[in-house]
């Protein structure tokens, strides 16, 4: 797993992208941006490298969820890894968010062993 | 027949007498829910007293006398004893329809939206100030959750300085004991002790002031928590004077035989999000993390 690459936190409360961020710093990865919601983050994600997506669901303008199927409808985005981290925690969401394309569902309130052993999982498939 | 009448009426004052009690008890204790079915019940008291026995008095006596009329051949008199029945049938119609305007004026008024434009402006205020006082909540939160990141932020590298200086010194010490060290690296060695020794007593204050400043950080929990009950209160308020509002137009609409379209309310969009979900119990909420994996690995993740 590159240590190295760009990843996008999609979160419209300050202080869990903070969090997040820091989690992400103790497992080593320090290229970390940020944005406050799927509109903020779409122009973001075209013009920059990201190699990796952590977003919120439920946002004021564009959604976690729409900006996932964004992603996935864009010819050069498609193939990025978003890992959703959310509180929404209905059955049916859980499976709209795995048919629009997840990579990983976390759902908070959650633990940094969550968040850890699910990026890890990513990669181990993204990378294999 | 009136026999039959006082004794509704009766039921209806022994209802009264009996749940007036209860509910005073109910809303001194804050037990909205159970007050508003104690006024349904007694609402259901109310009409089975006041409700069409009149009518059905009115009615008992005209179709006899319609039936007498009928067989006499009376038809002229006959239609007159049907145009009566009619109108006795619209009074009580009317009667009931005023009956429950008034009602539903008090409910309103009770609701605080009455027409009069004082307490209109106070009623929205009153939701204004709770809007407020969530506002105050946020920012409270907020800024005792940033206070808190600040300070861990500042305290992570502090400690992982020390954890690494003291790491580095101790395979030095090891090799001090293992008699491995030559006298210019013992010198040297000895004032980096002693240096670690400063740089532990001044960092570790640091981070112990850091410790109770985030402890100190968390005194909103109180003042958000008595403000968030104030608004849970009003709240049930709302939801009591809204509860009679609509039992007191379904009744109208009962009474006018207004029909609504069955079409159901719009489901809401569940793709929009719905944030945390409180009841961790309900059946289509997952409960934890386990939950979700196991959902996704059945999907084939």
């Amino acid at each position: 797993m590159n240590k190295n690459m760009k990843i996008l936190v999609v979160d419209d409360f300050s202080t869990m992208r903070r969090i997040v961020k820091n989690l992400l710093r103790d497992l080593g990865f320090s290229n970390t941006h940020e944005a406050d919601d799927g509109n903020t983050a779409w122009p973001m994600l075209q013009s920059g490298d990201f190699d990796f997506v952590v977003t919120d669901w439920n946002m004021p303008g564009m959604t976690g969820i729409d900006l996932l199927k964004k992603i996935r409808a864009d010819e050069r985005l498609k193939g990025t890894p978003v890992l959703m981290v959310t509180a929404e925690a209905k059955r049916d969401q859980i499976v709209a968010a795995a048919q629009a394309g997840v990579n990983g569902y976390v759902v908070k309130p959650f633990t940094a062993a969550a968040l850890k052993e699910k990026i890890e999982k990513i990669f181990e498939r993204v990378d294999g | 027949m009136a026999d039959a009448h006082k004794q509704i009426a009766l039921d209806f004052h022994n209802a009264l007498k009996e749940l007036a009690p209860v509910l005073l008890t109910q809303v001194e204790n804050d037990h909205m829910d159970e007050a508003v079915a104690t006024l349904v019940t007694l609402q259901h008291a109310r009409q089975a007293g006041s409700g069409d026995s009149e009518f059905s008095a009115v009615l008992k006596e005209k179709a006899a006398e319609l039936h007498r009329r009928i067989e006499a051949g009376e038809v002229e008199s006959a239609l007159d004893t049907l145009q009566e029945m009619q109108d006795a049938r619209d009074r009580g119609l009317y009667q009931e329809v005023g009956r429950l305007t008034r009602a539903l004026h008090s409910a309103i008024t009770n609701f605080h939206i009455d027409s009069n434009p004082n307490e209109r402006v106070e009623a929205l205020s009153e939701m204004t100030d709770a809007t407020d006082r969530l506002e105050y909540v946020i920012q409270l939160t907020e800024k005792a959750a940033n206070t808190t990141l600040d300070l861990v932020e500042e305290s992570m590298p502090v400690v992982a300085g020390l954890t690494s200086e003291a790491t580095r010194l101790k395979t030095e010490w090891k090799r001090l004991v293992d008699r491995d060290l030559s006298a210019d690296e013992f010198r040297s060695l000895y004032w980096e002790v002693d240096g670690f020794f400063d740089q532990v007593t001044s960092q570790s204050q640091n981070v112990y002031q850091h410790l109770s400043d985030i402890l100190m950080a968390q005194d909103f929990q109180d003042l958000t928590g008595q403000v968030i009950n104030r608004v849970t209160g009003l709240v049930k308020e709302v939801e009591a004077s809204l509860v009679d509002l609509v039992f007191m137009a379904s009744q109208v609409e009962e009474i006018t035989g207004i029909v609504r379209d069955g079409t159901p309310e719009k489901e809401t969009d569940r793709l929009k999000g719905e944030g945390p979900q409180i009841n961790k119990a309900a059946e289509d909420v997952v409960a934890n993390q386990d939950d979700v994996d196991d959902l996704l690995s059945s999907l084939g993740f």
